[in-house]
C-alpha cells in the first residue's frame, strides 16, 4: 500500500497523454523489476550452491566406482596349501591366509620378471606393498570351492593396495611417498611399468556397491552392499509399522473422532513430534526398545523401529492433509445413497487420498533412510558389517550399519581412500532418495483424479 | 407470472409419508429451525422455498438425519416416516437413508465409471443377488433418470466425465438405483444451465409416479412449475405450506406475498 496518496496530495490531474510514463508509474515499474531481479538472484544463487553441491558430490565420490586390479596367475602349489596330498576340503581349509600370501607375492615378482621389467626388486615379500591384503582371502576361497584346482596356475584379478589405487587416482603424489612406509618411488615406478604392460588396469568396482565395510588397513576393500542390506531391512520395519499404523490412526482422528479438547491435544502434540530432533527418538529407543525390552543392539529391527517412531508424525500429517483434500460432496454422496460411515471412507474417501497417502509415506521413508543421527545411540554407527545377513531374521536381528552410518564411519577415518568412499556412498545413498522421490511423483501424477 | 399451468396439480393419493410434528432444530446457539409442522403427502412433488438461510435445507436434511454428520446440530420433536419415528434410538441412520434418498446441490458422481456409481447403492444394500440382476437394475435406474440413452454406450466412462446436467441425472439415478420411497433433492438445478434445468425438471415430475419427492428451490418458477404441494420457510418459520397454485395466486400470509411478488427475499 505504498503507492495511497494522502488526501491533501490529490491535485486535479493534469492532462497527461498516454504515451509518456509518468513518474508514478516509472516508479512502480522501477519497483516491479527490482524485484523480479532479486527473486531472480535468490532463484540464481540457490541453482548456483545446489550446481556446486552436485559437482562436489559426483567429482569426489565417482572415483569410489572404479578400482585398480592387477591380473596375476597364481601357482596353486600343493606342497603348501595341501601337504597330505589328499584333497581333504579339511585339511586345506586348516592352512590360513598367510600360508596364500606368499604364493601371490611368487606370481607377481615372476610376472614382472617375465615381462623383463627393470626392478630393484628381488623378493617376492617387496612385492606386498603393491597387493591389496584381501587377495590373499580371495585366492583361498577360491581355492576352497575348487579344490581340484591345486597344482594348476590359475590367474586372478586381485584388488592393488589402496596406495596404487591412489597413485593411479592421482591421490597419492610421487612428492608424497617420502614419508609413507606403505609404498616407496620405487614401487611408484613399478607400477607405471606394470600399467604399460597391462598388468594393472582399472575397473569398474561392483565389490563397492555389493561388499561389506572392511577393517581401516585395507580401503580398497570396502563397500557399502551390506549397510545397504541393513538400510532396507530397516526400511521394511518402517514401512510395515508406520503405513499401517499411521493411517489408522489419521483415518481414525480425521473422520471419526469427535471434535474436542482432547482430540485438539492429540492433534498439536503429533505437529510437535513432528519436529523433535530425531537423536531423542534415537536415546528414547535406546531406553525402550534395548534397556527395557533387551532387543540386540545394533539390530536393523531396533533401527526400524526407532525411525518408525520418527516417521510416524510424518505419515500422519501428509495421510490427514490428504484426507482432508477430499471433497466433502464424495461422503455426503457416500452417505446420501445409505453407506455407513466406514463404507463412505473405505470405498470412497480412502482410495481418493491414496496418492497423497503414499507420497507422503515414501517421503516419510526417504528421510528416515538418510538419517543418522537416532542410529547413534542404538549402536549401528561405528559397526563394522562385516557380512552379509544370511537370512531374513538374521536381516533383521544381527549387528548391521545402515548407508548414512556407514558413510559417517568411512568419513571418520584417517586413511584418505576412504575419504572418497564417503562420497561414493553418498552418490549411492543420493540416488536411492532420488528414486523414491521420483516413484512418489509418478504415483501422484498417475493415480491423482480430478473431481 | 408463474407458469403454474404447467404443473400437473392433480392429486392422485392423499397417504400422509414424512409427518413432522414441533420439530427444533439448533446449530449450536443458533434455532435454525422454530417449531415446524409440516404433513408430506407420497407421490408428490413438495416444494420448500424461501430466502437463503429460512432453514428450507436444514430442515430437508432432517428427513434423511444428513444432519447427524454435524456434531453441533440438534433436532428436537418428532418426524414421522409411514408413522415411525425416525428419530427413535432404535433407527439405524444408514437404514434410514436407503428409504430417503438424496440428490445434491452440486452434482457429486463418484470418481468412477457410470455404470459404478449406479450400482454402487444396490451392491452395499444387497439388493442384486448377480450380475444380471444389477445390470437390469442399472439400466432401469438411468432409464428412470431419463440418461440411458446418453450413456448407454459408455457405462464404463468415467461418471465425473460427463456434462453436469447428466452429471446431475445420473446422481439421480444412483439415489433411486436403491429403490428409496422418498427422494429429497437440495437445489439439484442450481448449479445447470437452462436446458438441463428443463431435462431435470421434466424428470422430476416423471419421478411423482413412484416416489414421494421433496425439493428445496431458490427458484419460485421452479416450484411452480414442478410441485403441487408448496412449504414457504422464511427465518426458520413454516410460515404457510398449501397447493402449490393456492400459495402462489392467493397467498395467506402476508410475508409469502412479499416473498413470491419480490419484494423480501
Amino acid at each position: 500500500m505504498t503507492d495511497m496518496a494522502t488526501n491533501n496530495d490529490i491535485v486535479p490531474p493534469a492532462k497527461s497523454s498516454l504515451l509518456a510514463l509518468d513518474a508514478r508509474t516509472q516508479r512502480r515499474n522501477r519497483e516491479e523489476s527490482t524485484f523480479k531481479a532479486l527473486g531472480l538472484g535468490a532463484v540464481g544463487i540457490g541453482m548456483l550452491f545446489l550446481l556446486i553441491l552436485l559437482t562436489t558430490i559426483v567429482s569426489n565420490g565417482v572415483g569410489a566406482f572404479t578400482q585398480t586390479f592387477i591380473n596375476v596367475p597364481v601357482y596353486l602349489d600343493p606342497a603348501k596349501l595341501d601337504k597330505k596330498g589328499e584333497r581333504n576340503l579339511d585339511d586345506i581349509k586348516k592352512v590360513s591366509t598367510f600360508g596364500y600370501s606368499p604364493l601371490v607375492l611368487n606370481g607377481l615378482l615372476e610376472l614382472v620378471q617375465e615381462n623383463g621389467i627393470d626392478t630393484p626388486f628381488e623378493k617376492s615379500k617387496q612385492m606386498k606393498s603393491l597387493v591389496s591384503a584381501s587377495a590373499a582371502a580371495k585366492v583361498r576361497d577360491y581355492v576352497i570351492a575348487n579344490p581340484d584346482q591345486i597344482g594348476e596356475t590359475v590367474t586372478f584379478n586381485l584388488l592393488a593396495a589402496s596406495r596404487v589405487d591412489g597413485y593411479l587416482k592421482d591421490r597419492v603424489k610421487r612428492e608424497d611417498v617420502a614419508r609413507d612406509k606403505n609404498i616407496s618411488a620405487e614401487h611408484l615406478d613399478l607400477v607405471d611399468e606394470l600399467v604399460k604392460a597391462g598388468i594393472v588396469k582399472k575397473g569398474f568396482n561392483w565389490s563397492f556397491i555389493t561388499g561389506a565395510d572392511a577393517s581401516e588397513s585395507r580401503a580398497e576393500q570396502a563397500g557399502i552392499g551390506v549397510a545397504m542390506m541393513g538400510s532396507f531391512f530397516m526400511m521394511l520395519v518402517v514401512l510395515l509399522l508406520s503405513l499401517p499404523i499411521g493411517v489408522a490412526a489419521s483415518i481414525y482422528l480425521e473422520e471419526f473422532a469427535p471434535q474436542n479438547k482432547f482430540t485438539d491435544l492429540i492433534e498439536v502434540n503429533i505437529s510437535n513430534l513432528a519436529a523433535v530432533p530425531s537423536i531423542v527418538f534415537g536415546i528414547l529407543g535406546l531406553a525402550v526398545f534395548i534397556q527395557f525390552m533387551h532387543l540386540p543392539q545394533s539390530a536393523p529391527l531396533v533401527g526400524g523401529l526407532v525411525l518408525t517412531l520418527m516417521t510416524l508424525p510424518t505419515i500422519i500429517i501428509s495421510t490427514r492433509a490428504a484426507l482432508k483434500a477430499v471433497p466433502s460432496s464424495i461422503r455426503q454422496a457416500a452417505l446420501g445413497v445409505g453407506a455407513s460411515k466406514m463404507q463412505s471412507v473405505f470405498h470412497h474417501v480412502l482410495p481418493l487420498a491414496m496418492p497423497g497417502i503414499l507420497t507422503g509415506t515414501i517421503i516419510g521413508l526417504a528421510q528416515a533412510l538418510g538419517e543418522t543421527a537416532p542410529l547413534l545411540l542404538i549402536g549401528m554407527v561405528g559397526y563394522i558389517a562385516s557380512n552379509p545377513p544370511d537370512g531374513i531374521v538374521s536381516g533383521f536381528m544381527d549387528p548391521n550399519s545402515a548407508m548414512p552410518a556407514q558413510i559417517y564411519e568411512w568419513a571418520k577415518r584417517a586413511d584418505p581412500a576412504y575419504y572418497e568412499r564417503a562420497w561414493g556412498g553418498i552418490i549411492i545413498l543420493l540416488l536411492f532418495l532420488l528414486t523414491m522421490n521420483v516413484i512418489a511423483v509418478i504415483l501422484r501424477r498417475r493415480f491423482e483424479r480430478r473431481w | 407470472m408463474f407458469d403454474t399451468d404447467n404443473a400437473k396439480n392433480t392429486m392422485t393419493q392423499t397417504d400422509i409419508k414424512f409427518s413432522a410434528k414441533n420439530v427444533q432444530v439448533f446449530y449450536g446457539e443458533n434455532h435454525a429451525i422454530k417449531d415446524v409442522n409440516v404433513e408430506l403427502e407420497d407421490k408428490t412433488v413438495t416444494a420448500f422455498i424461501g430466502p437463503s438461510g429460512c432453514g428450507k435445507s436444514t430442515f430437508l436434511r432432517c428427513l434423511n438425519r444428513m444432519n447427524d454428520t454435524i456434531d453441533i446440530c440438534k433436532v428436537k420433536g418428532d418426524i414421522l416416516l409411514d408413522g415411525e419415528d425416525i428419530y427413535d434410538k432404535r433407527v439405524d441412520p444408514v437404514q434410514l437413508r436407503a428409504k430417503v434418498g438424496m440428490v445434491f446441490q452440486k452434482p457429486n458422481p463418484f470418481p468412477k465409471s457410470i455404470y459404478d456409481n449406479v450400482a454402487y447403492g444396490p451392491r452395499i444394500h444387497g439388493l442384486a443377488r448377480s450380475k444380471a440382476e444389477l445390470d437390469e437394475i442399472v439400466e432401469k435406474s438411468l432409464r428412470g433418470a431419463a440418461i440411458w440413452n446418453e450413456v448407454k454406450d459408455r457405462l464404463d466412462a468415467p461418471g465425473t466425465g460427463l456434462s453436469g446436467g447428466q452429471q446431475q441425472r445420473l446422481c439421480i439415478a444412483r439415489a433411486i438405483a436403491t429403490k428409496p420411497e422418498v427422494l429429497l433433492m437440495d437445489e439439484p438445478c442450481s448449479a445447470l444451465d437452462p436446458i438441463a434445468t428443463a431435462q431435470v425438471e421434466e424428470l422430476i415430475d416423471d419421478l411423482r409416479k413412484d416416489f414421494s419427492v421433496v425439493i428445496v428451490t431458490h427458484s419460485m418458477q421452479q416450484a411452480a412449475r414442478v410441485s403441487q404441494k408448496t412449504a414457504f420457510f422464511h427465518l426458520g418459520n413454516l410460515v404457510e405450506f398449501g397447493e402449490t397454485p393456492q400459495i402462489f395466486t392467493n397467498p395467506e400470509d402476508e410475508r409469502t406475498e412479499s416473498y413470491i411478488t419480490g419484494r423480501i427475499g
